[in-house]
Order: C-alpha cells, then structure tokens, then sequence
C-alpha cells in the first residue's frame, strides 16, 4: 500500500495555496512570466516562475515581526510547511514523534548576495549572515512550528525534495517517527539565475517541455511539503488519506557533473527501482510527472529512460515545470503535490508551450487537461550530480 | 539471524595528511590546501585527468574515497553497488564564494561555468560515481555537526533492505581554511563493528 | 598569429585546469574536444566566456562554439577576424 499521505502545502508561481494551485492546473493558467522582485541586467532576457507574494507579504501573512531574519528561502518555506500542517489538521505536534525533512539549494543566498558587502559595516543587516547556512531554514521552519524530534536537511540539487520524501517515508516505515514534513523549498536569486545563465540553458521564451525546437528552462522559486503519517496515526486520528506513497528509487547516472547520460541510465534505475518496490508493472502507471526541465539534453535522455522501462507502451505524460518554471531543491516536492492532485482530481494536468514531436523519439505530451481514470502516477526529479529519483503515488 | 555490518576501512584528510585505517598515507609540510592535494594526489597515483577540474570539497571527497576504494579492490568486471551517503555543515560555501566572485563587480562581470557546476554539495557523490561507475542510491546531508547516528541508521536501512551491497559514508567539510574529511566503507566483513560509537570513534582517531 | 596561438595554449592550460599539460603538449592542428584534449561541454561554456572576456567577441549559441573550438589553429584564426578587443 505505501506510506499515508495526509496534509500537503504549497506556494508557487500558480498559486498560493493547494486550491489556487489546483485551479490554475484545471485551466491550464502558468505562472511563468517577467521577473519582478529581483534587479538583475538579465530580467529582460529570461522568464521565471516567481511567487507573487513579496517578503514583506510573506512577513505579514506569516505574523511575523519586522525584524525577523528569515531570508526568502525560509519564509516561502514556513508558509508552505504551516499550510501543510494545517491541511493535515495537526494542532499539537509533540502528541506524536514528528519531523522534518526539507531540501533546498540556495538557502539564505537571496540575502547574503544583497548584503554581502555591507555585513561589515551595516549592523541591521548582520542578522542575515547567520542564515546563509542551507540547514538554518530548515531549523527555523523547525522551530517556528515546534518540531524538535528530528530535523535535516538535504541537499542534492533539483532531486533533493523528491530525496527528503523518501527518507521521510523510510523512517515511518522503520518506525522512527510517527509523522514527517517532507518537502523543500528555494527561492530566486540572482546567483542561479547568473549560473545557469552560464550553462547556457535558460530560455528567453516560455519553456517547451519534449518540443523538438526547445531552447531551455524557466527557473522558478516555490516551497511544497507533504505530511507522511503512520498506519497507526492515520488509523488512531481517522485521517483522511490523500494518497500513498507506493514507491520510490535513487540511483546515480554516473555520467558527468550535470549532463544527463544519452541512454538516461540514472533515470532508468530510478524508475525501476520504484517500481520494482511499488510491485507495479510499467503497465500500471498511468500518467507520469516528467522532470521535464525543457533543456536539449534532459527531455531528450528522460524520454530515452522513459522508453527503455516503458517500451511502446509509454503512458500519459507531462511536465508541469511549464506551469511553475523549475524550482529546483523543491520540484520533487511541488511535482508531487501535482501528482497527487491528479489522483485527487482524475486529471492528467497539460504540458504547456508543446509544439513539435521529438524526431529522435516521437513521444507525445499531453497538451490538454484530460479525465482518465488513475491509479497510479510517476513524478521524476533529476538533480546535477547524477542524482536521479523517482516516486510513485497511489490512489487511496 | 539478521546479518550484522562491518566498518571495513576508512580515511582521514586533514591538516595536510591523508591517512588510511590510522595509518599515513601521506603527509605534507604546507599548510595550504590545493598544493597539499595536488602533491597527495600525485603521492598517491590518483591518474585522473579531471581531478585537477574539480573544486576543493570535490577534490577532497574524490581523494579520500579514492583511497577507501581502492584499498577495498572491488571487482571490475561487474557492477558495484555501493551507496552514498555524505555529508557536511558548509554545503559548497567554499565554491559558491568564488562564484559570487566571478558577479560581483559590474564592471568585470563573468559568471564562471565550471566554478557555477560546483556550488552544489553533492557534485562531489557524482565525480566520484563516474570514476568507479557506481549507480546506485546517493544522497548528501546537511548537519550542524558530524551525525553518526543518522549515517548509520540510514547506512543499516540500505544494507538491510538489500538496496546497496555497501555503502560509502561519511562527513566532507571545507569552509575557508578549514577542511576535513572522514570517509569510510560499511559492508558485511570488517574488522571493525558498524555502530555509532565505533563510528564516532574513528571519526575522532 | 604564433603569438596568439600560444597566448591561446596558456589561457586554455589556466583557465581550464589542465594541470597536466604544458604549452609543449599541445600542437596548433590537434583536436580540441573529443579525442584530443579531452575536453567537455563546460569547457566549451568557458571557452566561450574567455572570447567574451578576453577578446569582445559573444557568442550566444552554444552550438557555434562546435565548429570555432576545433584547434588552436581555427580557433586562432576565428579571434584574428573577429576580435573586439
């Protein structure tokens, strides 16, 4: 069966909450646009997936006081982490053993870069050296909703919130903990958007996931996080169950520091192994969340992988990053909110912007919002490093 | 009866001396870090063109489990699955320095590629996969200090859900002046008992 | 030219930590990529910052690099006709 998934929160660039986001799927609405809140001479030559909450938005929603020194990364992470314990209807932490596990890349970076120069010299904005450290947002997140049984962070580029609901699933099972926060969650700053702009694979024009004429990705910023809970709190609570976590696999492509090999070997792994653990047949899954970032190089290798583990038979698929654009440290966990609204809602959500097939593969994406029966969806997330994951969720 | 793990090597890279199982390997006298690697490297017979590309933490990581992996003398003939599991307190705050180097004047302004593909913890799990063409489960942490415990536990849950054969643990942290790095092999022989306190014992040796 | 070529052959040895090799082991006509210097596409992307930095020129397409990084000599040749510093 899996691990119960009872509460999920989410901040992105289509939505603020679980129902914006689940609206603006349903009406094939992106969020992907002109970057707003940050100043950089790239704004005009780039297009992200930004949140529309400004920080002192998020501040004010948050309740939090003026001086707080949460950077951008913690505070989209809070508001998120806080809706998913609401939407789990958890009020008392400490009843059960609980923890939290959150993935991020840039950490406090939004503000450290903004700062930098005057930590020296400018006393009020010192309070943010302190939470450069990737580990100080997951803590504070800790902290401000009382979580004190275990708390860590991964950091594995765009796999590692798909990475911190596995382990988050895996200490359920071993019966660490009664109930978990997976998730994760990175904001824009001008440091990413400089780097991958070196790598020379940001498009200028909205993204064309598996489009023949792709020219690159959109970064985005967003925070999502699932609560995972026992059999015997779901049983104990009379929770209601969103939808089970039914498998999941790693594996490293052991190619190069971050292109994807040419026959999608780590991506491969991945879906095997969770489908092996899921006790599925290729056969079974009936739509898949692409990782889908719109590079030449990732679309064309996951659809290879796609291939090799699915042979003629390749299901439905989509990549929703041309909703949100690619938010990185905490796709695997925006992607997986998307899966299991798909479960929710019997829908298979758009791949925006698809024109042209593939000529080397011929594989289709979903283009329209589609009813079908689903029992089980694949979510892919692929992170630089060669560390490819995979995660399978089944209908309660 | 369950099968228990042993801890069948490990190595040490700090303040210029890799040593393996207590015992040195190599030492050097300068105190500063990538001539110190470059020379333990050479030492060392590494032979590996892109070792000389990768950052500081990557280069340390590479090298101490180079040295735990050889001395293990895996078979080459067929597919090795060994995890994993890294960790540290600084991320790639040595690299992501750099790179924020490389942007932060107007008027001198250019992003480095191969310095921007290293801010990222966990590049230094894939250098080391491509070299021994491991792919299997990997993952990196972010501790405030060394967590022996959550290595281990999540080192036993692998070996005993049969998803690795071995896993490869350990604590790689390089911030400014300041790097260490502990690296070392579970799997089913060794001399060594796989506990958190034998773990956290060599960590301190 | 001679002069740019071995201009060429340091910056790359620098710029692309080539630890290995010295200015001696890289002749005019060898290949650049694949099996020559072993090069990879992140040292495309620095060649590529290198000819915006050093010598003005921008490329915006990766894939134009393909042919203008081939060798020292072609790639000598492409900064001898375009430079803007």
């Amino acid at each position: 069966m899996g691990v119960a998934i009872t509460g999920m929160g989410i901040i992105s660039a289509i939505g603020h909450s679980i129902e914006d986001n689940r609206a603006s799927l349903l009406a094939s609405k992106s969020g992907v646009g002109t970057l707003k809140h940050i100043q950089t001479k790239h704004s005009e030559l780039i297009k992200v997936g930004e949140v529309s909450f400004s920080n002192s938005e998020l501040t004010k929603q948050l309740h939090l006081d003026q001086d707080h020194n949460y950077t951008r990364t913690g505070l989209l992470g809070l508001f998120a982490a806080k809706a998913a314990l609401k939407n789990s209807n958890i009020t008392t932490i400490s009843e059960y053993r609980t923890g939290i596990i959150s993935a991020t890349t840039v950490g406090g970076m939004d503000m450290t870069e903004l700062y930098l120069k005057q930590f020296a010299t400018n006393a009020d904005v010192q309070k943010y050296i302190q939470t450069h450290h990737a580990g100080i947002s997951t803590q504070k997140i800790a902290d401000a909703l009382g979580i004190t049984e275990f708390a860590t962070t991964i950091s594995t580029a765009c796999s590692s919130a798909a990475n911190a609901i596995m382990l988050g699933a895996r200490l359920i099972k071993a019966g660490k903990l009664d109930r978990v926060v997976v998730g994760g969650t990175d904001a824009l700053s001008k440091f990413t958007i400089n780097g991958f702009k070196t790598l020379m694979i940001q498009s200028d024009a909205l993204c064309a996931p598996f489009d023949a004429d792709r020219k690159g990705l959109n970064l985005g910023e967003a925070a999502a996080y699932l609560v995972l809970e026992s059999d015997a709190v779901v049983q104990k609570e009379k929770k209601e169950v969103f939808a089970y976590l039914s498998g999941y696999g790693n594996a490293n492509d052991a190619f190069h520091q971050t292109a994807s090999s040419e026959n999608g070997e780590g991506a491969f792994l991945a879906m095997q192994k969770a489908l092996k653990m899921a006790e599925l047949n290729p056969g079974q899954i009936d739509y898949i969340n692409a990782h889908g970032t719109a590079t030449p190089n990732n679309d064309f290798s996951e659809s290879i992988a796609i291939q090799r583990v699915f042979g003629e038979n390749v299901p439905h698929f989509s990549s929703t990053k041309s909703f949100t654009g690619h938010t990185l440290a905490a796709a695997g966990a925006v992607e997986a909110v998307f899966s299991v609204l798909a479960l929710q809602e019997q829908t298979v959500f758009p791949n925006l912007n698809f024109k042209t097939v593939m000529p080397e593969t011929g594989l289709k994406p979903v283009t329209s919002v589609v009813k079908k029966e689903l029992q089980h969806v694949l979510s892919n997330s692929f992170g630089f490093g060669g560390n490819c994951s995979t995660l399978i969720f089944s209908k309660a | 009866m369950e099968k228990t793990h042993h801890i069948s090597s490990y190595c040490h890279i700090k303040d210029s001396r890799v040593s393996l199982n207590g015992n040195t390997l190599f030492i050097s006298a300068i105190a500063e870090f990538s001539a110190f690697i470059k020379s333990a490297s050479q030492h060392l017979e590494t032979k590996y063109s892109k070792f000389y590309k990768m950052d500081n933490l990557s280069k340390m990581a590479f090298l101490a489990s180079d040295v735990v992996l050889n001395h293990a003398k895996l078979p080459s003939d067929k597919e090795n699955n060994i995890a994993i599991l890294l960790s540290n307190r600084a991320s790639s705050l040595d690299t992501d320095r750099k790179y924020q180097d490389s942007i932060s004047e107007a008027d001198n302004f250019f992003p480095s590629p191969s310095v921007f593909v290293y801010t990222l913890p966990n590049i230094c799990i894939g250098e080391i996969s491509i070299k021994h063409q491991l792919h299997s489960e990997n993952c990196f942490f972010i501790f405030d200090t060394f967590d022996a415990n959550h290595l281990w536990l999540h080192a036993e849950s692998l070996l005993k859900s049969k998803k690795a054969e071995k896993v490869l643990c350990g604590w790689v942290d390089f911030d400014e002046n300041n790097y260490e790095a502990f690296i070392y092999l579970v799997e089913e022989n060794g001399t060594i008992a796989h506990s958190p306190n034998e773990i956290k014992r060599l960590y301190k040796s | 030219m001679t002069e740019l070529r071995l201009e060429l052959k340091e910056k790359i040895i620098e710029q692309l930590n080539l630890e290995e090799f010295t200015v001696a082991d890289i002749a005019d006509d060898d290949a650049l990529f694949g099996n020559g210097l072993g090069l990879d596409s992140i040292d495309a992307l620095e060649l590529i910052v290198m000819l915006d930095k050093d010598y003005g020129i921008q490329l915006t397409d990766p894939k134009e690099g393909k042919e203008i990084f081939k060798s020292i000599a072609v790639l000598a040749d492409y900064i001898a006709d375009n430079r803007g510093k």
